[in-house]
């Protein structure tokens, strides 16, 4: 590792504008992502700025600030544990709370802060192996997960392991996911991200703060070196909620496939819906195709079947030697279709 | 890069210069002598560096020495009182709770955490929604999954924590911290 200074500042215009002038300062959260990286080696820089002094660690109602009443203001330091267990997270926003559950350890929880967690990296095994090509580390290096450059051409299309890669929105550069639960509950809410970047303030909505990998897979996000999360805003919501997750183990690992919805019903057809895949993109996938199809619909499994499959006509699977992944693309729309179809059940007045 | 700082570990404050990459375990074992936080990753993914944090679990691992200036840290060796074992530890012995023993810390630090979290109407992702948990099996599997046991002396380590939890009257308070 080499070695790098820490610093914890109080003034945040002035932190701000001194990580922007420094390509090599970076800021540091819980820790649990950005020390993990240092150690192996994925980012090496000067100089560390904790954001936990800089940022909020308070949960607000959003009604004086302009949010509407039920809307919550969620500071960049609020850890991921006390967000799941916040009794209005719990009751307004269902979804939120189910999803930061399903990540991660306990102790993860304890330490992970909203800003670090919609920013934390892939976890596709190659970006994380410093000695294996990778075009989001080491942009033009090639695609392990692909194809290896200089390796003899495998027999089928895929050379790596792609079980937990993506089956929309890749590129022949990178078919990594985006890793984060939180941030594909936050989806569904229509969150939008408070940054604070060298020219001031600006608000991104949540759905188009992580990019598809293009041809600049080394590019997570659209923002700006120096750039700093300082919350996110949840509106208030209208209908039920719910996260539901498919894993290789019940516990503590990552998403195959994460889904989060929220559904509301009245006189028998869908007044609104919202659907966020996790585990299959490089960003929390918002299902708006079948969003569409569905407004006006009756709230049946056979209508919610359709639409999902609509929105997956796009999805691509990528061969890998541990079998590849097109397994994911029957199982999102099953995963869709089992939690709008629970949701819809639900619906007997009690919203979420 | 050397930095001074101040660590307060069970109770007792050690001044240090240290390098600013030291991990807080680290920090531990190599510079303080304390060794009941063990290194069985040093990645987040097994839970053996487990400690207590101003009372909250966190992973040793992952943190930054030069983050916990100020903060009261306790190991698995600090969280007995006058001499005496903790209630967990006394429960992880008295249920046969581990075999080679090297995860049993990093257990018994989490324990004591998490049922400070239930004690304080935490959910986890298997208590049912709007519901108050009872610390069932499911429950305990769920809310110590961040504790990975080689050994696999998981069907003691769950009775264990069971026993140690104290009794809980009423509803779930729904409060967070
Ligand atoms: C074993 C293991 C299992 C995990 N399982 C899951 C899982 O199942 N689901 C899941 O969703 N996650 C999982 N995680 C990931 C975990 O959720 C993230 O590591 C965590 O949320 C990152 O938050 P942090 O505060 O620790 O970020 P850090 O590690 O501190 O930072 C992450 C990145 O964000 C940047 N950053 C941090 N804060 C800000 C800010 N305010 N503004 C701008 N930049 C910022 C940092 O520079 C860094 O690049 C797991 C992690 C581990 C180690
Ligand atoms: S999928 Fe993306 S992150 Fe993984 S090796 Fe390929 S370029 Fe790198
Ligand atoms: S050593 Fe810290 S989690 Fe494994
Ligand atoms: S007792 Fe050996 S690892 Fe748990």
């Amino acid at each position: 590792m080499k070695p790098f200074a820490y610093q914890a500042p109080g003034d945040v215009v002035d932190a701000v504008r001194s990580v922007a002038e420094d390509p090599a300062a970076v800021y540091l959260g819980g820790g649990t992502n950005l020390v993990d990286h240092l150690k192996l080696g994925i980012v090496s820089p000067d100089l560390l700025v904790d954001v936990t002094s800089l940022t909020s660690a308070e949960i607000t109602d959003g009604d004086g600030g302009g949010l509407g009443v039920g809307g919550l203001s969620v500071g960049a330091a609020v850890r991921n544990s006390d967000l799941a267990a916040d009794p209005r997270v719990r009751e307004r926003f269902r979804v939120l709370s189910q999803a930061l559950l399903a990540g991660a350890s306990g102790q993860l929880r304890n330490m992970a802060t909203t800003g670090g967690n919609l920013l934390q990296r892939t976890r596709c095994v190659y970006f994380q192996n410093v000695s294996t090509p990778c075009n989001k580390r080491e942009p033009g290096s090639g695609c392990s997960a692909l194809a290896v450059p200089g390796r003899p051409a495998p027999t089928h299309d895929g050379a790596g392991w792609t079980r937990n890669h993506a089956i929309l929105g890749a590129s022949e550069h990178c078919v990594a996911t985006h890793p984060s639960d939180m941030a594909v509950g936050m989806a569904v809410l229509d969150a939008r991200v408070r940054v604070l970047g060298p020219d001031g303030e600006r608000v991104i909505p949540l759905t188009e703060l992580h990019r598809l990998p293009g041809d600049a897979p080394e590019r997570d996000t659209v923002l700006e070196h120096g750039d700093l999360i300082t919350g996110v805003e949840l509106p208030p919501m209208r209908g039920r909620s719910a996260y539901r997750k498919v894993r290789d183990r019940a516990s503590y690992a990552f998403a195959l496939v994460s889904v989060a919805a929220v559904l509301d019903v009245a006189d028998g057809v869908v007044r609104d819906v919202r659907v966020a895949l996790g585990g299959v993109a490089h960003k929390p996938w918002r299902a708006t195709r079948a969003e569409e199809q569905l407004r006006g619909a009756a709230p049946t499994p056979a209508n919610f079947r359709a639409a999902i499959e609509a929105e997956l006509t796009d999805a691509r699977g990528v061969d890998g030697l541990d079998g590849g992944n097109a397994f994911k693309i029957p199982l999102a729309a099953a995963t869709v279709t089992a939690v709008l179809r629970d949701l819809a059940a639900s619906e007997t007045g009690d919203p979420r | 890069m050397e930095t001074e700082l101040t660590l307060r570990i069970d109770g007792q404050d050690h001044h240090l210069t240290i390098d600013t990459r030291t991990t807080l375990l680290d920090a531990l074992r190599e510079r303080i002598g304390n060794t009941s936080a063990k290194k069985g990753c040093d990645h987040g993914q097994c839970g053996a560096c487990t400690v207590l944090t101003d009372g909250r679990r966190t992973l040793s691992c992952l943190t930054l020495a030069v983050t916990q200036g100020g903060a009261e840290i306790t190991t698995a060796e600090g969280l007995g009182q006058d001499g005496g074992l903790h209630p967990v530890q006394q429960a992880f012995i008295d249920h046969d709770a581990f075999q080679c023993g090297y995860c049993t810390p990093g257990q018994v630090c989490s324990a004591v955490g998490m049922l400070a979290e239930y004690a304080d109407g935490w959910p986890s992702a298997v208590t049912e929604p709007g519901t108050t948990a009872e610390l069932d099996h499911d429950e305990i599997a769920e809310r110590m999954s961040g504790n990975l046991c080689r050994c696999g002396a998981y069907a003691n380590i769950v009775p264990a924590v069971q026993a140690a939890a104290p009794r809980r009257e009423g509803t779930n308070a729904g409060g967070a911290r």
